[in-house]
């Protein structure tokens, strides 16, 4: 299947080893993927802090950017539930109503990571390997807006060599909310405080999520306490295969000392200190 | 102005709809008093836990909250058709109405209806509404006491405090505070007190008999008004209530215009969604229900006040209106995370916790409350708990909108959020100049040590004052997307 991926601002920024991932993820399972560079953002933070205005260029570049594919995946619950339940509100807030059925259109074509993974490839053991003790956060608006119940679950229980813990009151939110972490940074950072709490508790190595913006805000409340725990995206252990298993090299850390420096054509030579190679180089490389 | 229709919103300077400061400010606080912070984790998860069990057992509880839904939406779209009907009928039936454009003529108008009883006291039963229009103050004010009956409105009042929650206005109290006010606020109480919830009871049963046998007037709210037979319905737990409702000889009751349902079909309805969502219980202790004056049983005046207050400009925004459904449950309070970590007093308002974020702002004009819409992660939990399916969330994106608009149209200098928002809207609006960006970003990593960055400038020192920042990597996935496809499309 040819699928796009619109990767986010956050992870294409921030977090390229997960667009790495989910990109090495499905086309290890035979699908192509396509990364349409005239994509940016998809006005979430704009739109939930008040700036609708703003966002209408944000909604209509993604309804061009995307709406000649059939299928469009992201690896993030808020981008899509954004994209689902907020871009025709904007739209139509401004009085565009063609663009407003422009992006139901869309809309309906993208998928977060465990939808697509579950719902239209049909999958649920994508053949995995990721030999350590995790606990998974859901992130609320995986759970309340796009409703993804426990897809990602299943897909980690298949997960060969990982030890799947249950995180106490895994539902609760983290307290990051976009614009919330820095305009109400105490009660967020209250809220983090027991998030965190939860997470340790549970004895796990990692703790795994399907969006990177509440990872930043979980692993940058573990890592800034040197709590020993990190933080990892989904597509990057379902990415992780016995042939090239995606882990950071510092040991002991909890964000790495280099994020995504390798792949392109900047090879290095493997298991380098402070290199995370994407699966699928590292898989090339070993070939 | 606040509203587009120029409607008016609830006036400045009395009652209780607006904090002396902003959330943030009052949240810091209250984040600090891990007494509060105990009570609270304490009593919300016991109740969220009692509401899930019983909410359970239905297995139509999708439908009766659509159900709820529809009856509102409906009830609101001909507003003034049922408000007429129910005037109609209180009148038919005994009553007299009168109708409160704010605060202020509402408590005039209790006040003169007091004064015209010849009565310097009355009984209240716990009424949010009254709260709102700050009733108390202005019944002191004109030499009136008025005694509150519900056992946490009690402590509350004792406490010179205000309430921090819909349905337990004192979940900020334990038990040995309450003793402690007791004790010094009571006058007439054993002074061997102890702080067993029996004995705490007993000590409140003792102190509120007296009032109950003596006041002429009584004074409450209403949880329900059917407008077919002009019927008030009050659902309580305590059992004050009728007491308040029953046995003084005038009977006033404050209601906001929202509070009217069709018929008593619909009210099978909300006695099912209610008390699961409010208490946790299948069916609450006490429902009284009155239908203007009955000669020779109960009240023998009966007025009823219907009070705006900013309500109609509410009503005039078409998805703001949708707050105005509330049935004050406060199930939004009890399964939200930043309320059960901040309480009530910091939404500043009667109205604490989600609801109250949407309702208040909506009362005073978002400009008087505009740090509300912004005291929610919209993390959607209390959208799931709302019986009548508030949507709560896409509320509080709607309400920052409207606040950011006012803004804009008040002020010739945009903030400096307002300039950062237009920037990175004008950088996302073209790839180029997004790649651009994103390179120019990556000088962030001289500010990082080992992959993380521990301090950076404001207003993002907000971050980091708790959490470490990510180091922007080398290379972002685009560069690395157009390094390994240059031989493809």
């Amino acid at each position: 299947m040819r699928i796009a991926l619109f990767v986010t601002c956050l992870a294409d920024t921030l977090f390229p080893d997960v667009g790495k991932s989910t990109t090495a993820l499905l086309e290890r399972l035979g699908h192509r993927v396509e990364f349409p560079e005239a994509q940016t953002c998809c006005g979430q933070m704009h739109v939930n802090t008040g700036y609708q205005r703003e966002a209408l260029p944000l909604v209509r570049r993604y309804v061009e950017t995307f709406e000649h594919y059939d299928v469009v995946v992201a690896p993030s619950g808020s981008c899509v539930g954004s994209i689902r339940y907020q871009h025709a509100t904007v739209a139509r807030r401004y009085g565009d109503e063609k663009l407003a059925r422009r992006a139901e259109a869309v809309a309906g074509r993208t998928f977060e990571l465990s939808q697509l993974l579950i719902d239209v490839l049909r999958m649920e053991d994508v053949g995995a390997y990721y030999p350590h003790r995790v606990t998974y956060h859901p992130t609320c608006h995986s759970l309340r807006l796009l409703r993804v119940g426990d897809r990602p679950l299943r897909l980690l229980r298949h997960v060969a060599g990982l030890d799947l813990v249950e995180l106490p009151d895994a539902d609760v939110c983290c307290g990051f909310g976009g614009t919330f972490a820095v305009k109400n940074a105490d009660t967020s950072t209250a809220m983090l405080a027991d998030k965190m709490r939860n997470v340790l508790n549970t004895r796990a190595e990692v703790c795994a999520a399907g969006d990177s913006s509440c990872l930043m805000h979980i692993g940058g409340g573990l890592s800034r306490l040197r709590a020993g725990v990190r933080t990892v995206h989904l597509a990057e252990i379902l990415a992780s295969t016995q042939d090239a298993i995606f882990e950071p090299k510092g040991r002991g850390a909890a964000w790495t000392e280099e994020r995504g420096t390798s792949g392109g054509r900047r090879r290095r030579s493997e298991g380098g200190v402070g290199r995370r190679a994407g699966p699928r180089r590292r898989a090339e490389n070993r070939a | 102005m606040s509203t587009f229709l120029g409607l008016p919103t609830a006036p400045r300077g009395v009652g209780h709809l607006r904090g002396s400061e902003p959330f943030p400010v009052a949240a810091r606080r209250a984040l600090a008093d891990s007494q509060l912070r105990r009570n609270l984790a304490v009593a919300t998860t016991t109740i969220r836990a009692k509401r899930a069990a019983v909410v359970a057992e239905l297995p139509d509880w999708e439908e009766l909250r659509e159900a709820g839904q529809a009856i509102k939406a409906e009830t609101m779209r001909h507003l003034d058709r049922y408000l007429e009907r129910l005037e109609a009928q209180v009148e038919a039936r005994g009553g007299t109405v009168h109708w409160a454009r704010d605060a202020a003529e509402a408590n005039a108008i209790v006040t003169d209806l007091i004064r015209a009883d010849g009565s310097t006291e009355a009984v209240k039963v716990k009424s949010l509404v009254t709260d709102e229009t700050g009733l108390n103050d202005a019944l002191a004010a004109a030499g009136i006491t008025a005694y509150e009956t519900d056992l946490a409105e009690l402590i509350v009042q004792l406490g010179q405090d205000r309430p921090s929650h819909i349905l337990v206005p004192a979940i900020h109290r334990n038990r040995a505070e309450i003793r402690e006010i007791f004790l010094r606020e009571m006058g007439d109480v054993d002074p061997a007190l102890t702080d067993s919830p029996a004995a705490l009871a007993e000590a409140a049963r003792l102190h509120l008999r007296r009032k109950f046998l003596s006041a002429k007037v009584g004074i409450s709210g209403a949880n329900f008004a059917i407008a077919e037979t002009g019927t008030l319905c009050v659902v309580e737990s305590e059992g004050n209530g009728r007491m308040c409702l029953t046995l003084p000889r005038t009977l006033i009751t404050v209601m906001g215009i929202e509070k009217v349902i069709p018929s008593w079909r619909d009210l099978g309805v909300f006695l099912q969604l209610l008390p699961r969502s409010s208490t946790g219980e299948r069916m609450n202790p006490y429902t009284s229900l009155w239908t203007g004056v009955t000669p020779g049983d109960g009240p023998q005046r009966f007025h009823l006040v219907l009070l705006d207050n900013g309500r109609t400009a509410a009503l005039a925004d078409e998805t703001g209106r949708q707050a105005l459904h509330c049935i004050r449950c406060s199930a939004c309070l009890n399964v939200c995370p930043v309320y059960e970590r901040t309480g009530g007093h910091a939404y500043g308002s009667v109205y604490p916790g989600p609801i109250g974020a949407v309702l208040s702002p909506q009362l005073t004009g978002v400009e008087d409350n505009a740090s509300l819409p912004y005291a929610s992660t919209l993390c959607g939990a209390c959208y799931d708990a709302c019986p009548v399916k508030i949507d709560i969330p896409s509320l509080l994106v709607h309400l920052r909108a409207r606040h950011v608009d006012e803004v804009r149209r008040a002020r010739r200098l945009p903030s400096a959020e307002a300039i950062t928002m237009a920037a990175a809207a004008w950088v996302m609006a073209d790839p180029r100049r997004y790649a651009a960006a994103q390179r120019a970003g990556k000088s962030g990593r001289a500010l990082s040590r080992g992959g993380r960055i521990r301090a950076l400038p404001p207003p993002l020192s907000a971050w980091t004052r708790a959490r470490d920042a990510p180091a922007p990597p080398a290379m972002t996935f685009r560069e690395w997307w157009r390094a390994e496809h240059r031989d493809r499309p």
